[in-house]
C-alpha cells in the first residue's frame, strides 16, 4: 500500500511530446482512473509509473521513494495487460506462481496465495488450464489474479476491459471494483471509456494531449467541468454544445447562438456580467433538456423551438436528436414522450444547469 | 462429370476440385510428374549401382533393382574386406560428421538465438546495417568463401582439426539462424515479457523463461536446419581437413574414387546408406519444416 506522484513528469519519443508536465498525487488506497482519448498519453503515463519506460524529465515517486532509475521488478507493482499478457507455455497456476517463484517464496506460501487468489476469482477449477483453453473472460481472472499474488504496493491496469464484450465489462468492472474494496490497495486504472471511469474511480484524472485537464471526484468531474474537452469526454450521450455571444440587454446577460438566446438566471449571472460581446460556448447535457409536456416543474425553464431530427427508443428514456437553425443537440427526455421525426416542439432548457466556456481557451467560465 | 468410367477415374485420380479445365489438370499433372522423375531418377540410380555386382558395374541396363543384385557393396562399406584385409572407416567418418554438425548446430544456434534476440528487441546503433550485413553473408558463394575461410583458419592454427571445420561451419550458418529466430521473436509479443519483468523477471530471466520456451519451434528448425546444411557439406571439409582419422563422411566416401579405379558400387552403398538416416529425420521433422519455412511471416 502507497501513494504514487507524478512530479512535473515528462515523456518524449524522439521529438514527440508525449507527456508534458504530468502533476498527479495519488493517495494510498485510492482508485485512480486515467481517461483520454486514443493516443493521449495515458497508456505512457501507467508505464513510466511500471518502469517499462524512461521518464525524460521529473520524478515518480511510490510511497516515499522516487523510483526513476528502479528496474520494474523493484518497484512492488503489479500490472493487468491489456491483452493479458499471460505466459503461453505455463499452465494458469505457474502463470501467477511465475512472480513469487522468480521472487523465492517458499513453496506452501505459493501454494496458498495462488489458492487464495484463485478463490476470490472463481476460477480454482482452471488452475491446471493452459491459456489457449481459456475463454476471454477467464484469461482477465487470470491475469488480475496474477497480479494479486504478489500483493504489490499499486496495482495497474491496462485497459484491462476492452477485449471482452460488452455484458462481461459490466460484469468484470463491477469485480474490479469489489476487489478494490476487498484488497483495500492503491489501483491506478486506465482506459478510454468514460463509463468506466464514472463507474469505478474515487478520482479520475482527465488527459488530452499528455496533459492533465482535471483531476476530481466523478461526480464534480461530470457536474463542473473545467473546461470544454472534459465536459464533452465525460458524460453519455456528450453534452451539447453551442457557438454563441454573450449579450447584455438591458440588466439581464443573454447567450445569443444566432439562432436561439437564452437568458442567464440572475442568480448564476455574476461571473458574465462584464462580459457583453464575448465568444464563448455554451454547454448543457442531454438530460437537461426536456420535452415541454414532461418537464419537470419548477426549474428555470427556457424554451427553444426545435425540430425532432431523429428517435432513440432506450425503454428507460428516449432520446432525441434535435435541430434548431443551424444547431443541432440531444435531448434525454421521458420515455412517454410523443414527439416523433419531424414534429416540432418548444423543448425545455434546464436554465440551473447549464455551462459556458471561453470560445479561446475553451477553459469553463463560472 | 460424365459417367464414361474412364473420365471417373480421371477425375478420381486427378481430383478436380478447383473446377480446372481436364487439360489444365492434365498439363499440371504431367509437369508434376516430369519434376518428380527428374528429382527422383539420380537418387534410384544410385541405389541401383549400390546394388550390382561389381562386375555389371557399367551396363546400360535401366532396370532399378538390378539382374545379380547384391549386398555386397554394403557390407564392404559397413565392415571393409577381410579378404584384401581392409578394414572400414564408415563408421567413424559418420561419428566424426555427426559430431562435427550436432557441435556446430548448437554453437551457431546459440549464439544466433542471443544475437537474434538483441536484434529484435533492442535499438542499437547499427542495428539496420548489421541485419543487411548478415544478409549480405548469405549471397556470398561458398566457394568464394574458401580461400579466406581457409587463410582464417591456418592463422589459428586449426587446419586439420575439427574444431577448425566447427568454427568455419558455424560462421556460415549462424546468420541465417539469427534472421530465421528474429522473425520468430518478432511475433512473440512484448506485453509478455514486460508482464515478465514486472513480475520480478530481470532481462536474463525473461530470455531464458520466456522467450527461450515459447521458441522452441524455431530453435528446433534453427538446428535442424544448421545440421541439414553441415552434413552433407564437402568443400570447406576438404579444404580443411587432411587426416582420414578426422574425416566426415562427404571426404571419407571419396576415399572409394582411388587414383586409378574407383569403387563406384560401394561409393553408391555408402551413399544411400548416409541418406537413410537423414531421410529418416527429414520425414520425422517434415511437419515442423513446413510450418518453419513460414515461420516469422504469417503467426499472428
Amino acid at each position: 500500500m502507497a501513494s504514487v506522484t507524478y512530479k512535473n513528469v515528462f515523456k518524449k519519443f524522439g521529438d514527440l511530446m508525449i507527456i508534458k508536465d504530468l502533476n498527479i498525487q495519488v493517495e494510498d488506497k485510492e482508485f485512480l482512473v486515467l481517461v483520454g482519448p486514443s493516443g493521449c498519453g495515458k497508456t505512457t503515463a501507467l508505464r513510466l509509473l511500471a518502469g517499462l519506460e524512461e521518464i525524460t524529465d521529473g520524478q515518480i515517486i511510490i510511497g516515499d521513494r522516487v523510483v526513476n532509475d528502479v528496474a520494474p521488478k523493484d518497484r512492488d507493482i503489479a500490472m493487468v495487460f491489456q491483452s493479458y499478457a499471460l505466459y503461453p507455455h505455463l499452465s494458469v497456476y505457474d502463470n501467477m506462481a511465475f512472480g513469487l517463484k522468480l521472487r523465492k517464496t517458499p513453496k506452501e506460501e505459493i501454494k496458498r496465495r495462488v489458492g487464495d487468489a484463485a478463490e476470490i476469482l472463481g476460477i480454482t477449477d482452471l488452475l491446471q488450464r493452459k491459456p489457449r483453453q481459456l475463454s476471454g473472460g477467464q484469461r482477465q481472472r487470470v491475469a488480475v489474479g496474477r497480479a494479486i499474488v504478489r500483493e504489490p504496493k499499486v496495482f495497474l491496469f491496462d485497459e484491462p476491459l476492452s477485449n471482452l464484450d460488452a455484458k462481461l465489462r459490466v460484469q468484470m468492472r463491477a469485480e474490479i471494483s469489489k476487489l478494490h474494496q476487498r484488497l483495500q490497495t492503491t489501483f491506478i486504472y486506465v482506459t478510454h471509456d468514460q463509463t468506466e471511469a464514472m463507474t469505478m474511480a474515487s478520482r479520475i484524472a482527465v488527459i488530452n494531449k499528455g496533459k492533465l485537464l482535471q483531476l476530481d471526484t466523478p461526480q464534480n468531474l461530470y457536474d463542473y467541468p473545467n473546461n470544454l474537452f472534459v465536459a464533452g469526454f465525460i458524460g453519455s450521450p456528450a453534452m451539447n454544445f453551442f457557438p454563441a455571444k454573450l449579450v447584455k440587454e438591458g440588466d439581464k446577460m443573454l447567450v445569443d447562438t444566432g439562432d436561439f438566446k437564452v437568458a442567464i438566471p440572475d442568480k448564476h449571472a455574476a461571473p458574465y456580467k462584464s462580459m457583453d460581446g464575448k465568444s464563448v460556448v455554451f454547454g448543457i447535457r442531454p438530460e437537461n433538456i426536456h420535452d415541454p409536456e414532461f418537464a419537470p416543474q419548477n426549474i428555470l425553464a427556457e424554451k427553444i423551438t426545435s425540430k425532432v431530427d431523429v428517435t432513440e427508443l432506450m425503454g428507460n428514456e428516449t432520446l432525441l436528436y434535435l435541430v434548431s437553425g443551424k444547431n443541432s443537440y440531444v435531448g434525454r427526455v421521458d420515455p412517454r414522450s410523443k414527439l416523433r421525426v419531424s414534429d416540432s416542439a418548444a423543448m425545455i432548457f434546464d436554465m440551473d444547469k447549464f455551462h459556458i466556456f471561453d470560445a479561446e481557451t475553451e477553459n469553463a467560465i463560472r | 462429370m460424365s459417367n464414361n468410367p474412364l473420365s471417373r477415374f480421371f477425375g478420381w485420380f486427378f481430383h478436380r476440385s478447383r473446377g480446372d479445365s481436364p487439360f489444365k489438370t492434365l498439363m499440371i499433372h504431367a509437369t508434376l510428374i516430369v519434376a518428380c522423375i527428374i528429382a527422383v531418377y539420380p537418387v534410384l540410380r544410385v541405389v541401383t549401382i549400390s546394388l550390382r555386382p561389381n562386375d555389371t558395374l557399367l551396363t546400360t541396363d535401366l532396370r532399378i533393382i538390378p539382374e545379380n543384385a547384391t549386398l555386397d557393396n554394403y557390407k564392404e562399406v559397413l565392415f571393409g574386406d577381410p579378404e584384401k584385409n581392409r578394414q572400414s572407416d564408415f563408421f567413424l567418418w559418420i561419428w566424426n560428421s555427426i559430431s562435427v554438425v550436432a557441435v556446430t548446430s548448437v554453437i551457431s544456434v546459440i549464439l544466433a538465438a542471443i544475437s537474434a534476440y538483441a536484434f529484435s528487441r533492442f535499438r542499437f546503433p547499427g542495428r539496420e546495417a548489421g541485419l543487411v550485413f548478415l544478409l549480405t553473408t548469405q549471397m556470398i558463394p561458398a566457394g568464394m568463401l574458401l580461400l579466406p575461410l581457409f587463410i582464417m583458419i591456418a592463422k589459428l592454427k586449426m587446419i586439420n582439426t575439427s574444431l577448425g571445420l566447427i568454427i568455419a561451419y558455424a560462421v556460415t550458418s549462424v546468420p541465417l539462424t539469427i534472421w530465421t529466430l528474429k522473425g520468430y521473436y518478432d511475433t512473440i509479443p512484448v506485453d509478455l515479457e514486460e508482464a515478465a519483468l514486472i513480475d520480478g523477471a530481470s532481462r536474463v530471466t525473461v530470455f531464458t523463461k520466456i522467450i527461450l520456451p515459447l521458441s522452441t519451434p524455431a530453435l528446433a528448425i534453427a538446428f535442424l536446419f544448421s545440421f541439414m546444411g553441415g552434413w552433407s557439406e564437402y568443400l570447406v571439409a576438404r579444404v580443411v581437413l587432411q587426416k582420414n582419422e578426422i574425416f566426415t563422411w562427404p571426404l571419407g566416401i571419396f576415399t572409394f574414387a582411388q587414383q586409378f579405379t574407383v569403387s563406384w558400387g560401394q561409393f553408391a552403398a555408402a551413399s544411400v546408406l548416409i541418406a537413410i538416416p537423414v531421410m529418416a529425420l527429414f520425414l520425422y521433422s517434415s511437419k515442423w519444416l513446413i510450418s518453419g519455412l513460414t515461420l516469422g511471416s504469417v503467426k499472428g
